[in-house]
């Protein structure tokens, strides 16, 4: 990178990361707990999306729904689905929670895709709480359904008996790695992605600068394109795979029996 | 001097060696995504419950990658 | 590039601190706005949205639900119509079967009783005829007889014969006879 920019002068200005800077809206002040920054507008943005969607969408009641009424109706029988699916009957308690997570992320991932916007959830603070609150209260919700038999979830029964105590260890070792990698699989994913296209779009005013970029340019915005369509993709999938994960943990305290 | 520029060396070095790890987890999900279209072809009938499995898996595969890409940036950005 | 250059790159480099997102100071608030967005968003979906969704989608399957049932319902009475009319055509077919007999019945008993009327009238006709027709018979003897005597006696008369009244009827009796 310092390479490049000394060699073009006044260079390819590579700043993937710049794009995830925590900034106050107004002024330019530190940033304190309370301060209205990007990260408080982009968070409001979604949940603006999601009460239009979820509320204002469904507010004619009609009994053939219309398109907006359809994609809530749509939102709910899909998560609802999956919360009962993995879950059972007993799941349904937190679906509201559930689809508050999903829908969160979702909204958070496709508004961060918009040109100069910022994504809340490639921030390890804002997927970190999120993974936090699911492992503590899974944990929770463990022990006060289940008591001491909780604990059998790492005492793999069907394992011969000298191999349990192994088991156990690893057991007890991906269990703490849950809320780890189900944090850093949102935000790296968000990040990456990001951040890539980030790289590329430095690559594009090669033109203006040197004879290569007649072939750079070119390249770098289809691949921009590429990215982009498939960030698309993985946006919709990761607020998936959190909620599916979410799912996932929240069945082993509700039936720790492997 | 020697140190400071042996270590802005090593830490690009280490940044592109941490991203090798991605590889891995590309071959992890193609085999993820392989095996479930295979499996899905035989008994198609099947395929549609098990969709769930199919992205916890490469979910699963895909975080290791994602692992690797993390150190990389780290190497690159916060070391 | 020497190192003294390296060296200035490197601090240059290091000074705005690296990943954003390990930026700690910076913490505190995402984590307040998230969590006041989680708390907006759940409250929102669970007092307003979830149960407003849950009802459409409740109602949309009690409709679906109450129209088929009414769907069963008119089936079930217009198999118990088709039911009753089938009923109502067997009884009336029987019905009428049975006026038929009866009719017939009565028909046969009047026939069977001017028939016998009718013979026994032409029972009686006939031994009358026949009575009278005997004596008729018996008359025309007689008159046959006495006949066949006057003209017997005149026709011997007219001969010149002299006829015994008593020769005569002798002779006409056994004629007749024979």
């Amino acid at each position: 990178m310092a390479e490049t920019g000394a060699e073009h002068g006044e260079g390819l200005s590579f700043h993937p990361m710049d794009q995830f800077i925590v900034k106050p809206l107004f002024g330019d002040g530190p940033v304190h707990w309370y301060t209205i920054t990007n990260v408080t507008l982009w968070m409001a943005l979604g949940v603006v999306a999601v009460i239009l969607l979820m509320v204002t969408g469904a507010a004619r009641r009609s009994i053939v729904p219309g398109r907006a009424q359809s994609i809530a109706e749509l939102t709910y029988g899909f998560i609802h689905k999956m919360v009962e699916d993995i879950c059972g009957k007993e799941g349904l308690k937190y679906f509201p929670y559930i689809l508050t997570v999903f829908l969160f992320i979702l909204f958070a991932n496709f508004l961060g895709l918009l040109p100069m916007a910022f994504t809340p959830t490639s921030h390890i603070a804002v997927t970190g709480l999120l993974a936090l609150v699911v492992f503590v209260s899974v944990t929770v919700i463990g022990f006060v359904k289940n008591g001491t038999h909780f604990l059998e979830l790492f005492w793999v029964k069907s394992a011969p008996l000298a191999l349990r105590p192994i088991l156990a260890v690893i057991e007890v070792i991906s269990y703490f790695v849950r809320p780890v990698s189900h944090s850093i699989r949102l935000a790296g994913n968000m990040m990456a992605g990001h951040a890539v296209i980030k790289v590329f779009a430095a690559f594009a005013p090669l033109i203006l600068m040197s004879g290569i970029g007649v072939l750079v340019t070119p390249l770098s915005i289809v691949a921009i394109v590429a990215m982009y369509g498939l960030e698309v993709l993985v946006a919709f999938i990761q607020a998936y795979v959190f909620t599916i994960l979410t799912c996932v943990y929240l069945k082993d305290a509700l039936h720790p029996a492997h | 001097m020697e140190i400071v520029a042996a270590a802005v060396l090593g830490k690009y070095i280490g940044a592109g060696l941490a991203c090798i790890g991605m590889a891995g987890a590309a071959i992890g999900v193609g085999n993820v995504a392989g095996n479930f279209l295979a499996g899905a072809l035989r008994n198609p009938s099947a395929a549609a419950g098990q969709t769930a499995t199919l992205f916890i898996g490469i979910a699963f595969a895909e975080a290791l990658g994602i692992f690797s890409f993390l150190v990389a940036l780290l190497l690159m950005f916060a070391v | 590039m020497d190192n003294e250059e390296l060296a200035a790159e490197v601090a240059k480099e290091s000074v705005p601190a690296g990943m954003p997102q390990l930026d700690f100071s910076s913490f505190p608030n995402q984590i307040f706005w998230l969590v006041v967005a989680l708390v907006v968003t759940y409250l929102v979906l669970s007092r307003l949205a979830l149960p407003r969704i849950s009802a459409i989608l409740a109602e949309r399957q009690g409709s679906i639900a109450g129209d088929i049932a009414a769907a069963e319902e008119y089936k079930l009475k217009a198999k118990e119509a088709e039911a009753a009319y089938e009923k109502a055509l067997a009884e009336a077919r029987n019905q009428a079967q049975k006026i038929v007999g009866e009719a017939r019945a009565e028909i046969k008993k009047d026939l069977d009783a001017a028939i016998a009327t009718a013979d026994e009238k032409i029972a009686a006709r006939a031994a009358e005829s026949e009575a009278r027709i005997g004596e008729i018979r018996a008359g025309a003897l007689a008159s046959v007889r006495s006949v066949a005597q006057d003209a017997a006696a005149e026709i011997v008369a007219a001969l010149g014969g002299k006829a015994d009244a008593d020769t005569v009827a002798a002779a006409v009796a056994a004629r007749v006879k024979g």
